[in-house]
């Protein structure tokens, strides 16, 4: 009998790459394979058609401003609906930076242009301007892992947008160190039924392995069940996260 | 000469001896500030000055590099620059080396044969516009780069054309045909337009590069497509929507191949052909000379100075600059951003042998605070060769991590100190072997310290008189 596999649908992978994106691709891929489960990559541009049945992860990551705006018509046009859809039937989804605002209600630019967005997730996001800072820097944020206890998740942001959730979303962790959604109210990320979208990148996945293995499990479980992850060695992951944790 | 600017040199030499007295450095950036604080326009007094004009050189990669070609160019030809050759490239830096060739008088001496070569940060590219109203200015590449403090590479894009916007009519650019944002350039020209580029098929590599920072069209915003891709988004491009295109480079390489440590390349343009062994190994460098060329043709330079300078060329501080140390060639190869490092690599490669590799990762400001870029960065090209490795600098552990990702093993060792890096490396390394250190920006510049100190090389600002 075959063992499990991890189909993932990238979408965007030319035009949303901007921030070390690739890395979670990477890594899901080496977490799967060294404990014999497969791994299906397969990776959508514009005008590709995304089959909601076809995948157990989405994955979307970072974009300028310019190639948002190339992806956001081509989203709503050819996939909006079926990651709706997709996320409605339990598929999980990872929306990285420029993908995790754009899976949002609405972005409103600079200039006060509304982008709409995907809908994924109840939550909007807001630029405050030109004046106003870019939410750059290190950042650690607190998150309740899901075999108990709380751990960390640690990388980079660097965002003009500030992201409000909605009642229908809830964060995904708590800034410890950092800016998060938006500066403000101490959220980071946000998590729907299994769908999570963050600002977090550096890449997100490689060194934050407890989250990486949580959205593998994730995404398993519609077809596979809770299926048992076992211990890999992790020294390497752990030392860049212990290393990431003292950074200001 | 107006007092103030005599004060402002007085000023500025004196902090710079101060700062080199005390071991700070070379004093770029503190002569240089201090200079400005008393005549915020010291930049503009002193370039008038120069007889044969100012050009400028900007862009993501090769700046440094493309300068020093066009300074040794020039000293060829008979001029003699006025040259930031220690890379330190914001106003101050600027500054500070106009202040040290000026005379005590604010006159910089034998104007009459002075050309201003001015190395330029992208960010910093409207200011010398403003002050130093160069003649020519030539545009290497825009990569992605330290986006924590440049912001998008299309900000970088919109700053350079609002520069042009304010330069003069009489400005010529000298632009990468390649590029498809250099070139988009050519749109907000001032004046005359000159495009370089290769045509060259036999040097391109993958069809797709996943380093590449401009895949939509900056006209109407779809995907480009192209015919040829060299690195990055370097290439026979153009655009699936609008139909705008490369356009025909007026200087062209139309031949480059590659030797060890060494390439020949054969330019040509509308006076002829130039053919030039370049001492340099990889693309990225044919690239550097031809930009180089490029802007000696726009300024109207002659050619047997570009083929004297580029034939006898040596490497700017840390680029793939060579050193002596303990009986190991010590080859010190600056990696500062995904497609820089990758060509990088893609040189180290293509070497002979089995390679002994201290890779370097630093988030100070100057190499940026956000190290993701690794993950876009292809360690795995040499890899296979590689029988030592060690990571190092500030983000050492993040850099193992992505060792472990490119095949390098679970234990890649990690060093944070730069000098007990080197010291273990040196001492992985076999007598009469070579040591490759791939470093960030300000890692380059300890472990060149740190070499120099060990007899290996001379000081940058003590080097290239």
């Amino acid at each position: 009998m075959s063992g499990p596999v991890l189909r993932v649908a990238h979408l965007y992978p030319r035009l949303m790459n901007i921030y070390g994106d690739r890395g979670n691709i990477m890594c899901l891929r080496h977490r799967c394979e060294a404990r014999g489960i497969g791994f299906e990559l397969t990776e959508l541009g514009l005008r590709d058609r995304l089959d909601p049945a076809s995948c157990d992860l989405i994955f979307a990551g970072g974009a300028q401003d310019r190639e948002q705006r190339v992806v956001v018509d081509d989203l709503l046009a050819t996939k909006a609906a079926a990651v709706r859809e997709a996320v409605e039937a339990d598929v999980a989804l990872l929306a990285v930076c420029g993908a995790y605002q754009l899976f949002g209600r609405y972005y409103r630019e600079a200039s006060g242009a509304e982008l709409p967005g995907a809908g994924v997730f109840d939550l909007h996001t807001e630029n405050p301007g030109e004046g106003a800072r870019r939410c750059i820097g290190n950042i650690v944020a607190e998150w309740e892992a899901p075999g108990g206890g709380t751990s960390t998740i640690v990388g980079f942001e660097n965002h003009g947008g500030r992201t409000r959730l909605g009642p229908g979303a809830r964060p995904l962790a708590r800034v410890r160190s950092g800016f998060g959604n938006n500066g403000e109210d101490g959220t980071e990320g946000a998590v729907y039924r299994n769908a999570i979208g963050t600002y977090i990148h550096g890449s997100l996945l490689p060194k934050n392995p407890a989250l990486a293995d949580h959205v593998i499990r994730l995404a398993l479980r519609r077809r596979y069940g809770d299926v048992e992850l076992a211990a890999i060695d992790d020294r390497a992951e752990q030392r860049a996260h212990a290393a990431a944790l003292r950074l200001r | 000469m107006d007092p103030r600017t005599v004060a402002a040199v007085w000023a500025g030499k004196v902090a710079g001896v101060a700062s080199r007295t005390l071991g700070r450095g070379g004093g770029t950036a503190i002569a240089g500030l201090a200079a400005e604080r008393i005549e915020p326009a010291i930049v503009r007094h002193l370039v008038a000055q120069a007889g044969a004009g100012a050009i400028a050189i900007t862009g993501t990669n090769g700046k440094t590099t493309t300068s020093l070609m066009l300074s040794r160019i020039a000293s060829e030809a008979g001029l003699r620059p006025l040259h930031n050759r220690s890379g330190s490239n914001l106003m101050r830096g600027v500054a500070a080396m106009l202040v040290e060739e000026a005379s005590l008088a604010g006159t910089i001496p034998e104007a009459a044969r002075r050309l201003a070569i001015l190395e330029v940060d992208e960010a910093t590219l409207p200011e010398i516009v403003r002050s130093a109203a160069p003649r020519v200015i030539v545009f290497t590449n825009l990569f992605r780069d330290q986006l924590d403090r440049y912001g998008e590479v299309d900000t970088v894009a919109k700053a350079w054309e609002r520069a042009l916007a304010a330069a003069p009519a009489g400005t010529t650019l000298v632009l990468n045909a390649d590029d498809p944002a250099v070139a988009h350039l050519g749109r907000a020209a001032p004046g005359r337009v000159v495009y370089y580029g290769v045509d060259d098929a036999s040097a391109g590599g993958e069809s797709e590069q996943h380093a590449s920072d401009f895949r939509t069209c900056l006209d109407c915003g779809a995907e480009l497509a192209y015919t040829v891709t060299y690195y990055g988004h370097l290439g026979h491009w153009r655009c699936t929507g609008c139909g705008s295109a490369r356009p025909q480079p007026d200087i062209r390489i139309t031949r480059v191949a590659a030797g060890d440590d060494a390439t020949s390349i054969t330019i040509a343009h509308a006076g002829g052909e130039l053919t030039i062994a370049l001492p340099l190994a990889g693309l990225y460098n044919a690239y550097n000379a031809l930009a180089a060329a490029a802007g000696a043709i726009a300024l109207g330079l002659p050619r047997e100075a570009i083929v004297a300078a580029l034939d006898g060329f040596s490497a700017a501080f840390g680029r793939q600059e060579h050193f002596a140390v303990e009986g190991r060639d010590v080859q010190v190869l600056l990696g500062k951003n995904p497609t820089g490092l990758n060509q990088v690599l893609r040189a180290v490669a293509a070497r002979p042998g089995r390679k002994h590799m201290l890779f370097f990762l630093n988030d100070g400001i100057a190499d940026g605070r956000d190290v993701s870029w690794i993950w876009d960065a292809d360690y795995e090209t040499v890899q296979p060769q590689t029988d030592w490795a060690l990571a190092a600098g500030t983000r050492a552990e993040d850099l193992a991590l992505r060792l472990k990702y490119a095949g390098f093993g679970d234990d890649v060792p990690v060093e944070r100190d730069t000098a007990a890096a080197l010291r273990r490396a040196l001492a992985a390394t076999p007598e009469g072997g070579t040591l490759h250190v791939v470093p960030t920006y300000t890692a380059m510049l300890e472990v060149r310290e740190l070499l120099a100190k060990q007899g290996g090389a001379r000081r940058f600002w003590e080097s290239d008189r």
